[in-house]
């Protein structure tokens, strides 16, 4: 597949995606968001890819939207345009991500950083809603799923003020995992990606299906589905082989069936 | 380099900025502080500077902020924030000689009062001549330690000491000051430069990535757990252990000869 905005590494069991606008601080234009997707959905039906590490550059995971884009944009383009559709099919994603950002995650940068299941951060990183310091706010998802991560009263400081915070704040309140040096983000998050790659496929999918659920559901639907995915998991041959090699005091070996 | 009141020199990989307001002590107007900002962001940036010297020109280091421009500052109905002051001028160049990733010595040759000793004291290595002093001058205009020098002299004196010093406000003279901690060596004023330059070159031709590292987790282990500054040691480690340097020292062990840095 020929990419022009993102590169696109295959190291199986993990796949790389970076993000390649260093010009623009990876600024999220349409095309490379359709790309970024179509990146996702092909490693999605890849066997051979069982985790992503989604990244940017040093500076910049991404500053945000191309706002070249948008300056001149009327509604009825914008509903035309429909590029939030693209951001419905990134949270469908099955398989897990975990980023790697480093550098500046602001606006789009961030609500794409929060489209990840794990994030590793450099002590460099910042993240940020600056929306409302150029006339708008978040619309890729940021008011929803930074008050989900961060409480109510953080998000609203981030995304009425346009502050962003640091990479260390970020953790106190849960926004990544783990912050490493510079130097090391991106090895620590494809260490992490490895470790997962290693565990039984259908697996990892389902609950990363049943924990995103928490967010769309009550909690005792949210218990129904989580059973219902825990039930299915105990026809897979992943589950017998890992059972085995349990009692077998062996290292399982997981072919994804 | 084109600043009027700071004087940068470069020589052998070594960049010393002195501050150059001797009549006035080298006490910071605004326009040293904005040229003395810039001098460290092109220092640091400047791959080809491995060590940084920082220093006054005369008989002063720095006598702090220029309380030339009170007069103005305090005419009329109109309170200045002092506070905003600081975070615009002191806090960037405190911050940026913390977190500068190569080793900076201050060079005291005189007295270093107020914000002119936080600067002295944010630097990572102190030599000063014996005419030297420390003075936290802040309570004699009725104000409190500012530009991290409470910061940097509880870690170093702990809270007992350094209050005695923010209290009184007295002239701490270079060899009490290295009795102290506060500074790491104190010579005869005609041996400074002889000194400083001598430290300096060792530095500059050191590991300069390895220095870098260790001045980050220096900065970092204080306020941390063990574990977790243990943890932030070995990922240091991991990024050393890559660099050119080091395996130019495990070459030269190896050949029983003297490790060339080259800086990365």
């Amino acid at each position: 597949m020929p990419f022009s905005q993102i590169l696109v590494e295959t190291d199986p069991p993990i796949g790389i995606i970076r993000l390649n606008r260093p010009k623009v601080f990876n600024a999220l234009n349409f095309e490379l968001l359709r790309e970024l997707v179509e990146a996702l959905e092909a490693f999605d039906k890849d066997d051979r890819i069982r985790a992503t590490v989604l990244t940017g550059n040093d500076d910049a995971f991404s500053a945000g939207a191309d706002i070249k884009e948008l300056s001149e944009a009327t509604p009825v383009e914008l509903i035309q345009r429909n590029q939030f559709a693209l951001w419905d099919r990134l949270k469908k994603t099955a398989k897990p991500i975990v980023g790697a950002i480093s550098g500046h995650a602001l606006g789009g940068g961030c609500e794409l950083a929060m489209n990840c299941d794990i994030i590793v951060a450099s002590e460099t990183a910042k993240f940020g809603q600056p929306e409302i310091n150029i006339g708008i706010m978040p619309g890729a998802g940021g008011t929803q799923r930074l008050t989900r991560t961060i409480g109510k009263f953080r998000a609203m400081e981030m995304i009425l003020t346009g502050q962003p915070i640091t990479a260390r704040e970020a953790e106190k309140h849960g926004l990544v995992n783990k912050i490493v040096p510079v130097e090391a983000y991106f090895e620590e998050a494809k260490k992490l990606a490895m470790q997962i790659a290693q565990k039984a496929p259908v697996a990892t999918r389902l609950a990363k299906e049943a924990v995103l659920k928490a967010f769309e559901t009550p909690l005792e639907e949210g218990l129904q589905f989580e059973r219902r995915n825990f039930y299915l998991l105990f026809s897979t041959q992943d589950m017998k082989e890992g059972m085995k090699a349990f009692t077998e005091k062996r290292p399982p070996q997981f072919k994804g069936r | 380099m084109g600043y009027e009141t700071v004087l940068v020199e470069k020589k052998d990989q070594i960049t010393r900025i002195t501050l150059n307001r001797p009549a006035s002590l080298n006490s910071f107007n605004d326009k040293m502080g904005e040229e003395f900002y810039s001098a460290l962001k092109d220092a640091e940036r400047d791959k080809d500077t491995r060590c940084l010297i920082i220093t006054g020109a005369g008989r002063a280091f720095s006598a702090g902020e220029d309380v030339s421009g009170l007069k103005e500052r305090y005419t009329g109905d109109s309170h200045p924030s002092l506070g905003d002051h600081l975070r615009k001028k002191y806090h960037p160049m405190i911050l940026r000689i913390r977190s500068m990733e190569k080793p900076v010595i201050a060079r005291i040759n005189g007295i270093a009062a107020g914000s002119g000793a936080s600067i002295a004291l944010a630097c990572d290595i102190r030599i000063a001549s014996e005419e030297a002093g420390l003075k936290q001058a802040f309570i004699g205009v009725g104000l409190v330690p500012d530009s991290g020098s409470s910061y940097f002299l509880t870690r170093t004196l702990g809270p007992g000491r350094a209050l005695e010093l923010i209290m009184t406000g007295r002239t701490v003279g270079a060899k009490e000051a290295e009795t102290l901690g506060l500074v790491n060596q104190v010579v005869p004023a005609a041996e400074l430069d002889e000194a400083v330059n001598s430290t300096a070159e060792k530095l500059a031709s050191g590991p300069t990535k390895a220095l870098g590292l260790s001045k980050r987790i220096v900065n970092q282990v204080s306020s941390r757990e063990l574990s977790e500054a243990l943890e932030y040691e070995a990922q240091n480690q991991d990024i050393a252990g890559k660099t050119q340097d080091h395996l130019e020292a495990v070459r030269a062990f190896l050949e029983k000869r003297k490790p060339k840095f080259s800086g990365n």
